[in-house]
């Protein structure tokens, strides 16, 4: 252990009023088995280090063994509330790198898909961000509504969290013929519960006490350590890859990128609120819309990829999501690179929990929004 | 030896002449303290019970859930399952803890809670002690247990609950303040620390209505420091479970966390009776000054029903606050404490005496 402090808090030894607490890896709002060592003094954070590897599970080394369409079905183990965008970035890197033309139909089914994942993530971001306050009812709100998406999910992929929706030149099945009203249902009601989230939460006294001014992280710093997704648009790094780089039917919708400059917890809190909105519009704007035709090409049974080095990125619920493929010309890649957006996101915390009290750690932490297999791939 | 439903004076006293006469002086009181132990005993325990299930119920019709239904009609056994289990745990105490105090903590606690229930009067002749400082030794006694919360964080050796603890000990001592000047505050209306004469004194009109401004003032304050006092949302910091895990009792196990656990839900009787005797006229029934068919009509009501009637309002409002806000921070709550609620409370004294001096009350 002394050796620990030694290593990881470059300081000679704790002073007499400091000491050290281990949050995690079996902490109730670590979220996952995510291990912080935190110095403290009484109340107040003085330094924090992550400790990372407790589910570590390999994923990177093994998509070294497996077919293309087979590395798919690991990247949602990773983050498993984005799954569906992490299925699409291996995806849309495959095809890219056959340079083949997935049809209008796959595009905006994606898309879709793609928005009520974020929806779905966003919910649950935010019955836990209401449960790490001490708002326990936020939780029931929240997994409520998700349990909606989840519905849609199940009746058009089989599966509710780890979907495994897509595959290299299409979607696995058509959509479900009631897909569609759904859809539609759930945004009239959802547009409808979303001031209920406001009003139990977004406007209490005590939660915009305990948000307002904690956890600053300025743009250099965001941009320095490289958080991505609402964590760093909250920070005004315009960094939202559906406007910089769209991908699928994204250039086909008009939606706003969600800037915040106060950088604070709240803004981390308010930006993600605005996009479940910006995120119902985009797929007011598809539903109505999706063209006929296939939902998949034929491509080969075994799909070998050219030699050389191919990099997607995709904007999931946490951020930028890079996949970077090596191929050797074989039918299973020869290096597989996974950007994910929590393993950056979390780096970012010491800078901005420190100086303030646990319960802000805690709050913080919960605006970062991890996911510790993403982090842990 | 008649049982009368609305007055218990009688039963009490019959109870009381019946063994001075039947036993020796010594054996008397000896069965007498058995007697009412025994009833209190009992009285906490299976009150404790239903706390935990009704909180459990609030809570999950705050959640839109149906919360307990499978042990039991509508789950009601489910608590008395939930004791029996713990009654049934291993006691594990981490190994370098401080066995002595590690053990003493959680009876602190507890016999803190029990002492300050002594003087609650629940109906006509069901209270056993009755005297002219029933509300002093109240708010004494009710801050004994905070040195067991102290003990227990202290003694646990254990980072989260030494944490806890202190946030605790802070805070309680804090709102300490509040309570009693809250409470100070009507005592000044009422002119008596006694329970019987303050609830007497509630007769034609409760002390929130006739004491208007101030007393609701006093009341709001009692109501925010009580709930601070139990340690429950939103200021249950000292067991914050998304930042300490449990806080104070994190390494406590079987009954010993039975007894905390318990103890919170006798605090909050104790913090809802006492708002409910002092401000809403504790078992006396709703009076208005002329309205004769009216105050006769509530008087069929027994004593009894409108004291748990009332006690559980308050007990209502104070689970409302939990399942509906977020947390304090520990800095913001002695903020709240030191800047807020001990000003307001040190004017609300002095209008409170203005008014009583002045004889501006109903």
């Amino acid at each position: 252990m002394s050796e620990i402090k030694e290593i990881m808090f470059n300081s000679d030894r704790l002073a007499t009023d400091e000491y050290l607490v281990n949050m995690g890896p079996q902490h109730p709002s670590t979220h996952g088995v995510l291990r912080m060592l935190v110095k403290l003094e009484g109340e107040k954070v003085l330094n924090i280090q992550p400790h990372i590897g407790y589910i570590h599970s390999g994923i990177e080394k093994m998509c070294e063994a497996i077919s293309y369409p087979q590395i798919i079905h690991l990247t949602d183990r990773m983050d498993y509330l984005s799954a569906h965008m992490n299925n699409e970035a291996v995806a849309l890197c495959v095809e890219n790198a056959l340079q083949v033309e997935v049809p209008e139909r796959v595009k905006y089914i994606r898309t879709i898909m793609d928005e009520l994942a974020r929806l779905a993530s966003h919910q649950l971001w935010w019955c836990v961000m209401g449960m790490d306050l001490g708002a326990l009812t936020t939780f029931f709100y929240g997994l409520r509504d998700r349990e909606m998406i989840l519905d849609i999910f199940e009746e058009t992929c089989g599966a509710r969290l780890t979907v495994n929706y897509n595959l290299p030149g299409g979607v696995m099945f058509d959509i479900h013929p009631n897909f569609q009203k759904r859809v539609k249902d759930f945004i009239t009601y959802f547009r409808k519960k979303l001031p209920e989230y406001d009003q139990l939460l977004t406007g209490n006294v005590i939660f915009r006490e305990r948000t307002e001014g904690i956890g600053h992280l300025s743009l250099a710093d965001a941009i320095a350590y490289g958080v991505t997704g609402p964590s760093g648009r909250a920070s005004g790094f315009s960094n939202d890859l559906r406007k910089h780089q769209p991908y699928s039917a994204y250039p086909l919708v008009k939606f706003n990128e969600i800037l915040d400059h106060r950088c604070d917890t709240l803004a981390r809190y308010e930006v993600r609120m605005k996009e479940m909105h910006e995120s119902l519009s985009i797929i007011e704007q598809l539903i109505d819309n999706i063209p006929e035709g296939d939902y998949a090409v034929k491509m080969k049974s075994v799909i070998k990829l050219p030699e050389g080095e191919f990099y997607q990125r995709v904007e999931t619920a946490r951020g930028e999501f890079g996949v970077y493929i090596v191929s050797d010309g074989k039918k299973n890649p020869y290096r597989v690179k996974f950007r994910s957006p929590g393993f950056s996101n979390l780096f970012a915390l010491n800078n901005m929990a420190k100086g303030h009290k646990i319960a802000d750690l805690v709050a913080i932490m919960s605006t970062l929004d991890l996911v510790i297999p993403d982090i842990d791939r | 030896m008649g049982f009368n439903f609305y007055d218990f004076t009688a039963l009490t006293h019959n109870i009381h002449v019946g063994l001075v006469e039947g036993f020796s002086p010594f054996m008397a009181t000896t069965l007498e303290w058995v007697i009412v132990g025994t009833a209190y005993l009992l009285f906490v325990a299976l009150f404790g019970l239903l706390l935990v299930y009704a909180e459990r119920k609030v809570c999950a019709a705050f959640q839109q859930r149906l919360g307990p239904m499978r042990v039991g009609y509508w789950g009601l056994l489910q608590t008395i399952a939930d004791f029996i289990k713990l009654l049934m745990k291993e006691l594990i105490m981490p190994r370098k803890a401080d066995r002595f105090l590690y053990n003493l903590a959680p009876f602190i606690v507890i016999i803190a809670s029990f002492l300050a229930i002594a003087v609650i009067p629940f109906a006509p002749g069901l209270q056993s002690l009755d005297f002219d400082i029933g509300l002093f030794y109240l708010t004494s006694v009710s801050s004994v247990g905070v040195i067991g919360i102290l003990l227990a964080g202290w003694s646990s050796n254990n980072k989260y609950s030494l944490i806890g603890a202190m946030r605790s000990g802070a805070q309680i001592l804090s709102y300490e303040l509040s309570v009693s000047l809250s409470l100070l505050t009507m005592i000044v209306f009422a002119g008596s620390m006694q329970f019987s004469t303050i609830v007497e004194g509630q007769r034609d009109g409760w002390y929130l209505f006739t004491g208007h401004i101030p007393s609701l003032v006093a009341f709001i304050v009692f109501l925010i420091a009580g709930t601070a006092e139990t340690n429950r949302g939103p200021f249950d910091l000292a067991e914050a479970e998304s930042e300490l895990t449990a806080g104070f009792h994190t390494e406590y196990s079987g009954i010993k966390f039975a007894f905390f656990f318990l103890a919170e839900y006798i605090n909050l009787f104790i913090i809802s009776a006492v708002a409910a005797t002092v401000f809403l006229g504790g078992w006396m029934p709703l009076h208005f000054g002329h309205l004769e068919a009216f105050n006769h009509a509530m008087d069929v009501i027994p004593p009894l029903v409108w004291f748990f009637l009332k006690v559980f309002g308050v007990i209502f409002i104070i689970m409302w606050f939990k399942w509906t806000f977020p947390r304090l921070r520990v800095d913001q709550i002695l903020t709240l404490e030191w800047k807020y609620l001990l000003p307001i409370n040190l004017i609300n004294i002095l209008l409170m005496a203005f008014i009583v001096l002045t004889k501006f009350h109903f």
